[in-house]
This record gives C-alpha cells, structure tokens and sequence, in this order.
C-alpha cells in the first residue's frame, strides 16, 4: 500500500514537471502573440523605421538586415562546413591526428560563448580588416559561430549514406569526386538543408554578436558593407525605451514576428526530418 | 598512338614495362584531380582550427594591458569596478556564478522529470506533442526571453517579494531556468533512453514498481550522462547575454542577496564594449578571458563525463 502511494506521488511528480515545461513555453507564446499579432499588419512589415511617427513605424529595414545577414553568412559557412564535413568523412583516416584536432577546435568553437564572437569580431573583422560595423563582419563572425552547427550535422547526414552507395560507383569506375558530387551529396542532402535551415535559427536568434559588429543603425543598408540592425538586435533596442503605448505595441509586434519565423523554421525542419525518415536507403 | 601497346605474343619485358607506364599515368591523372579536392577540402576544415586560434590570439593580446596594470589577484577578486581606474570584477564573477547556479536548481528537477516523462511515461501522442515543444523552447531568440522576462517575470518579482525594482538576480535565475531547460531535457532523455533495457526488465521482473525502476535503476545508471546535460546547461547559462543584461538591473556593486540588481561578466562585456576606449576595453577582453576559463572548465569537466561514459 505505502509503495503505491509513494508511486502516485512520484507519477504526478512526473507529469506535474513536463507540465510545467508546456505551461511555460504556452505563457510564453500566448502572452507574447496575444499582445503582438493585432499589431502586425502590412504597414508594420513594409515601412520604415520612424522614431518621431511611432504609428506608422515599421520593421522593414530590420527584417532587410536580417536576410541580408542570413544570405551572407550561410553563402560563407555553408561550402566551408560541407567540405569540412566531407573531408572528415571522405578523405580523412578516421582516428588520425589530424581529424583530432579538427574535431577538437570544432567542439571548442560550439562551446564558446556567443559574446565571445562578438569581442573577437570587433578586434578582427571590424577593426584589424577595417570592415567597420557593416554586415560583412557580422555576417563573418556568424560563420565562425554556426560552423560547428553546419560541419556536425552534415557530416551525420554523410555517415548515413551507406557504404554500398560508393562501392557501387568506384565499381562501375567514377573517380571520388564525382562520386561525391553525383551520388554521396545528393544522398545526403536532407540532412545538409536540414543543417543550413538550423543555422538560419541560429543567425536570426543571435543578438549580441550582431551588435558588437554590424552596429544598431536603423535603415536599410546600402550595401554589404553599411551596418545594419537585425530583428533581434532592434528587439532589444526598443525594450530599451519602454515609455508609450507606441512602444509596447512595437515590441510586442517585433516578438511576435521573431516568434513566428522561429515557428516557421520549426515546421520546415519537421517536415524535412519526415521526409528523411521515408526515404529509403 | 605512340602509347597503345599491341601484344600478339607474349610481351616482351619492354612492352609489359609500357604497359605499366601507362596504367601508372591513367592511376595518376585521376589522383592530380582528387588531391586537388583533397587539400580543397583539407583547406576549410582548418578554417575552423585557424578560427580558434585567432578567437585566443586576440583575446590574449587586447586583455593583456588590463591584466598587466591591475594584476591577475586585483583583478579576479577586486570588488571595485570603476574603469579606467579600478577593474575588480569579483561581483560579476559572482553575479554570473550564482545565476547560473540558481538556474540549475530550478530548472533542472523540471527539466529531468520532463525528460524521465518523454523517455518513460509519456502515451506516444503526449511525447509525440511535448518534444517539438522541448524543441521550439531551444530555438527562441534569447532576446525573447528577455522581453518575456522584463514584461512579466520581472514585475511578478516586484509583487511577490515586495521590492522597488524587480531587475534583479531572481528574475535572472527564473529566465535562466527555463532557458536551459531544453539543454537538460534532451540530453538527459537520451542518457535514460541509452540505459540498457535489460536494467529495466530485472528491476521489474524482482517485482520493483516502475517509479522504483525508474527513480532507483535508470536514474542512477543514466547519471554521467544526465550529470553532461546539468553541465551544458550551466555553461549555457554562463554564456548567455541579452536575456539577463534585460533582467538583472546591471549594477555593477556585489549582489548582497538574490534580490539585488547585478551584472553578469557576459553583460559587462556587451553594455560597456560599444563606447569603452584603451585600457577600459582591454579590461573587457580580460573580462572576457575570464568567462572563457570558466566555460574551458566546464569543457573539461563534459570531457571527463563522456569519458566515463564511454568506458
């Protein structure tokens, strides 16, 4: 009997903490979406950002920065993962020194904090390159930041493609790189586009890296080389300056936004992950 | 034409020798081209090992001036933190270790009694509900959590303990605590869904309860693996910049309880790094180091665990 009361206790317990876990993720979205989502409406996504018309000030320039952002730093870490990942899988003896160290530097780059890129980008791209705060450099230091993302999950997707795959083309005689080119990447590109989609997560979220590199100015960059604000970076901004109802409304909507792209990504990635799941080796 | 080798008899060792000459030349014009993409490839990787050398070069030489003028000792442990003059950063030290602490002991009885429910409780539907949730709360922008904080959990920190300002280490650890939640869940999940099923089958076969089973064999034998998870999650707790710099008030005075505004080293680094010139952002550097001496332990101590595991 005592045993069985001991187990209901630690039954609801269980359910009781994974409840807890949902309500918080529920309060979260629902307090934030409830709040936002009647505020978001063309004008908000389409106009440009005005600190003296809060009514009609829009996100337009921030969500430019932000696709100008993931389009560069995806275009730069995403050919540099991928034949990261093929040569540790492809080329390199498994176990040897070099694979080592690779390895070894890979991790402590997933482990470093972000503030940290955002120091060294500052030293680096912005100042000893002299890219100034501009796109560029956050782009540069973001690559740093989602290579890790990129090389680990692309090279899972190419140890998934099986053994027989390249036998079969060394056997009919293709050379290694068509066989890589022609049967081991198309093989495995769910996983790569899974990996670009995760990194796209990764530089829309990232907020304190951006602003150390590409700066806080509020309008659409002329070019690569203009700063930019970012959705995240321009979040923070806007909670600084909490005074009118204008303001609430705009952070709330910017949250919102922000929320729904992460939904989206979400979603995709899911529906990719099926896809993966069904397709058979 | 000159290098097809006819052979009507047997070859003569001249004729054998061309044909290896040519076989050698074919071997090796397909191996020019795969070098090639070889070192291509060879190239990127070191991309990443090249990254964490300069991240460190860079490091080290703008934080050694602040280093060199305050000393290691007044530096760590000085209380003062008035640049460019004095750069004691023990209270963000502090500010940082104990929110990150705080986190833990809140979020990680959540964050294991969710992965214990996913891993062994949960009706296929509920699980097949709750893990894309575990997995949306990791992919929000921490700026999201921080306005989230500073709307609703930094008010309700006001009301409940009934101070003037509810920016405080409190509301930090209630942020932090669910951020790390997703860490802690999932690579505890996978720790407990690694224990042997044999574990299980055993415990239940002697007649144990499956809360006895559950709390008494594969928590235990899943524990280097939940106690990896505990670390990432600290790690990323220590790490994290904007949802705290939007919650903890940013004082940069030692925190007497946890209901004291207080600077972690990650928000001195972002709030002052913007105008901070010579000396004053050299000592952010330094700062800098610092949290990355913290996270190189934290490293080490993950190594040592899946080494363990491993055995």
């Amino acid at each position: 009997m005592r045993r069985t009361i001991e187990d209901r206790i630690a039954l609801s317990l269980i359910w009781g903490g994974a409840s807890l876990t949902i309500i918080f993720l529920v309060w979260m979205l629902w307090h934030i979406l409830a709040n936002g989502l009647s505020y978001v409406d063309w004008t908000f996504i389409s106009a440009n950002y005005s600190v003296t018309d809060k009514e009609n000030s829009g996100i337009w320039p921030m969500i430019v920065s932000t696709i100008y952002m993931v389009i560069l730093s995806i275009a730069i870490a995403a050919p540099i993962g991928i034949m990261t990942a093929l040569f540790l899988t492809e080329y390199a003896k498994p176990g040897s020194k070099v694979v080592k160290v690779i390895r070894f530097c890979t991790e402590s780059l997933a482990g470093i904090p972000s503030i940290i890129y955002g120091l060294f980008g500052m030293t680096f791209f912005v100042v000893t390159l002299g890219l100034g705060f501009s796109i560029l450099s956050g782009a540069l230091t973001l690559t740093i930041l989602i290579l890790p993302v990129i090389i680990r999950t692309t090279e899972e997707a190419l140890i998934a493609v099986p053994l027989a795959y390249r036998e079969g083309s060394y056997g009919l005689g293709a050379s290694k790189i068509y066989t890589i080119w022609r049967v081991i990447l198309p093989s495995a590109m769910p996983g790569i586009i899974t990996s670009v989609i995760l990194s796209t997560g990764r530089v829309i979220g990232e907020s304190a890296p951006v602003f150390l590199t590409a700066g806080m100015v509020a309008r659409i960059p002329d070019s690569v080389l203009d700063s930019g604000r970012t959705l995240t970076v321009h979040l923070y901004k806007l909670t600084t300056e909490l005074y009118t109802v204008h303001d609430w409304n705009q952070a709330y909507a910017t949250a919102t936004v922000l929320i729904v792209l992460v939904l989206a990504i979400n979603l995709v990635t899911k529906l990719i992950g099926r896809r993966l799941n069904k397709a058979t080796y | 034409m000159s290098d097809v080798v006819t052979v009507n008899h047997a070859p003569t060792a001249k004729q054998s020798g061309q044909v290896v000459k040519a076989l050698e030349a074919s071997a090796n014009r397909v191996d020019w081209a795969n070098h090639l993409f070889k070192y291509l490839f060879m190239l990127s990787a070191f991309i990443g090992v090249f990254s964490v050398g300069l991240i460190g070069y860079f490091l080290i030489k703008e934080g050694m001036p602040a280093l060199s003028y305050a000393g290691v000792t007044n530096f760590v442990f000085g209380m003062e933190w008035v640049p460019p003059v004095l750069f004691g950063i023990a209270p963000m030290i502090v500010a940082s270790l104990i929110s990150a602490l705080g986190a833990v002991v809140i979020g990680v009885p959540v964050a294991l009694l969710t992965a214990i429910f996913l891993a062994e409780v949960a009706p296929k539907r509920v699980a097949d509900v709750v893990r894309p949730a575990v997995e949306l709360l990791a992919g929000i922008p921490s700026v999201v959590y921080g306005f989230f904080g500073l709307v609703i959990i930094v008010p309700m920190v006001e009301k409940v303990f009934n101070i003037p300002a509810g920016n405080t280490l409190m509301a930090a650890i209630i942020v932090l605590a669910v951020m790390i939640l997703p860490t802690v869940i999932a690579i505890s999940e996978t720790a407990l869904r690694a224990v042997p099923r044999s574990y299980k089958e055993g415990s239940l076969a002697l007649g144990a309860s499956p809360m006895f089973t559950i709390f008494k064999v594969l928590l235990p034998a899943a524990r280097s693996g939940i106690l990896a998870g505990v670390v990432l999650g600290i790690a990323r707790a220590i790490g994290e910049t904007m949802a705290i710099i939007m919650v903890m008030g940013n004082s940069p005075a030692m925190p007497r309880h946890l209901l004291d505004s207080a600077r972690s080293l990650t928000a001195n680094i972002a709030m002052e790094m913007a105008y901070a010139t010579g000396l004053h952002s050299s000592a952010l550097y330094t700062t800098g180091i610092v949290l990355l001496v913290f996270v190189m332990v934290l490293n080490a101590t993950l190594l040592y665990l899946n080494r363990e595991k491993a055995r």
